[in-house]
């Protein structure tokens, strides 16, 4: 299959792209990597008459140090996101979460911030994201503003990202000494994830002193698993405990039944991919 | 149309596409390297893949358009000057194909996990091509061919492998 037509144009500025999707209108689609959008055209479940692709911009890609929190462009491949020492030092979640995003062609074309925009409620990068309170940095044509994780994920692939915006960044808090940890859970090899959990935790003489838990397609959105962060914290890292603080990782969730698993399925793989998540974040 | 400038296996090609033309189609109608297939519709098989500016990539997942400026090497591009290439050879030594469908992929994949990690293991050989789906070998002498290669061994024997299928 190959998209319908459409006009492109790739404009190596910002400010220029974002007047491209205001002039185009709904009927505009960004391009980052292709790796979602692609197939979607292919499939013609969507058809664009304008597709504004990003690669030409420079600033959007790579990753800097800003004091107290890493900022990573929407550009900057998952291959490059994986290979960034920054991000290992100071963000591990992401480091274990890229790894397992799909397959090295893949994470070689598909971006940081496309994932994020596409908002798959299977996609990877979502739960580490919120789990780790990213903040979003959106731009159109009245300039920029900043979108905390909490407020960005609306739906089913819907952001707070508007039609004739650009997601050009994302800052993410360093977590510099915290142990983390992406367990996810496939049926065969370089799949979506049935359900997924984002671990983070800060451990100080045995004792879990912070923790930060992301659900992956336990809902429509990704989820914080907030019932067990504050289970975690005071326990002491061991099986025992972890799994005592796991059993409320379902809390609030509202997962999907699909020919992968029905809901109760995954409500109980959370509870399990939590308690070794946790585990393994604290290194025990 | 648009014009696009690519180098592709070595050679400058200036051609003009329609935006909408995927790589893969871009490779094979415009410029004949049928050597690249396309295996499905869903951007899983593999078989596609080409390396762009180095790095593998599913060509029916990329726009040509999005190639303009850049370097594209295919399967054809591998030999030189009628030499098979040393992952190549090793496919062929280590009987890694059956209908060869997925073999352009496969190679062109783990040509770039070798440039990624020299020695890999058995484990990292089968995560690495892990977008790379083959339907007749069950794999096993696929990893076997990459060791060969990694090991530089030519035409000796072939370190034993203990996993079956991924
Ligand atoms: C075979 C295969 C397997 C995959 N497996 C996984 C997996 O296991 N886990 C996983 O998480 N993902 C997986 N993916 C998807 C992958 O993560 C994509 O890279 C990602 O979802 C989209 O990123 P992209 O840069 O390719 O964006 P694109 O495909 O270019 O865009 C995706 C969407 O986001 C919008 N968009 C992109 N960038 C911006 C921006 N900066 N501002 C505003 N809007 C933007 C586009 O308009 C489009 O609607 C897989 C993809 C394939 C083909
Ligand atoms: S044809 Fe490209 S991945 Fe199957
Ligand atoms: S040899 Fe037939 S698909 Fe791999």
């Amino acid at each position: 299959m190959i998209p319908a037509q459409f006009d492109y144009v790739a404009p190596s500025t910002v400010e220029e792209a974002v007047n491209a999707l205001v002039e185009a209108g709904e009927d505009a689609k960004v391009l980052a990597g292709g790796q979602s959008l692609l197939p979607v055209l292919r499939m013609r479940l969507n058809v664009p008459s304008v597709v504004v692709d990003l690669c030409r911009i420079e600033s959007l890609r790579g990753v800097r140090d800003d004091g107290d929190a890493l900022v990573i462009g929407a550009m900057t491949t998952h291959s490059d996101v994986f290979h960034d020492p920054l991000v290992r030092e100071h963000a591990t979640l992401l480091t274990k979460a890229v790894e397992q995003l799909a397959d090295p062609q893949v994470r070689h074309r598909g971006t940081f911030g496309g994932a994020l925009a596409h908002a798959d409620p299977a996609g990877d990068l979502g739960a580490p994201a919120l789990a780790l309170g990213a903040s979003f940095v959106i731009a159109g044509s009245g300039g920029t503003r900043t979108v905390e994780a909490d407020d960005f994920f609306e739906d089913l692939f819907t952001t707070a990202v508007q039609d004739g915006e650009i997601l050009t960044e994302v800052r993410i808090p360093k977590y510099t000494g915290w142990g983390a940890h992406y367990e996810k859970f496939v049926r065969v090899a370089h799949q979506w994830p049935i359900v997924a959990v984002a671990a983070a935790v800060r451990v100080d003489g045995g004792t879990i002193a912070e923790a930060r838990v992301g659900l992956t397609n336990m809902g429509s959105t990704p989820l914080r698993a907030r019932a067990v962060e504050s289970a975690l914290v005071g326990q002491s890292a061991t099986d025992e405990a972890v799994r005592g603080a796991a059993a409320s990782a379902a809390e609030g969730t509202n997962p999907p039944s699909d020919l992968n698993g029905d809901a109760d399925f995954r409500r109980h793989l959370a509870t399990v991919l939590t308690r070794r998540a946790v585990l393994a974040a604290a290194g025990a | 149309m648009t014009r696009i400038n690519v180098k592709v296996d070595g050679a400058m090609c200036s051609d003009d596409v329609e935006p909408r033309t995927l790589l893969v189609h871009y490779l094979r109608e415009q410029l004949g390297k049928t050597g690249t297939v396309i295996g499905c519709d869903t951007s899983n098989c593999g078989a596609c893949t080409v390396h762009l500016d180095g790095r593998s990539v599913k060509s029916c997942n990329v726009l040509a358009v999005q190639a303009d400026g850049h370097e594209v090497t295919t399967i054809e591009g591998l030999a030189t000057n009628g030499e098979l290439h040393p992952v190549q050879k090793a496919f062929h030594e280590c009987h890694a194909l059956q209908c060869g469908f997925c073999t352009p992929g496969m190679i062109m994949q783990s040509v770039d996990l070798l440039n990624e990690n020299s020695d890999p293991s058995e484990e990292e050989i089968r995560t690495g091509l892990e977008g790379n789906l083959c339907r007749c070998t069950g794999y096993h002498n696929i990893v076997k061919a990459v060791q060969q290669a990694a090991d530089g061994a030519g035409s000796a024997a072939v370190a034993s492998t203990s996993g079956g299928a991924s």
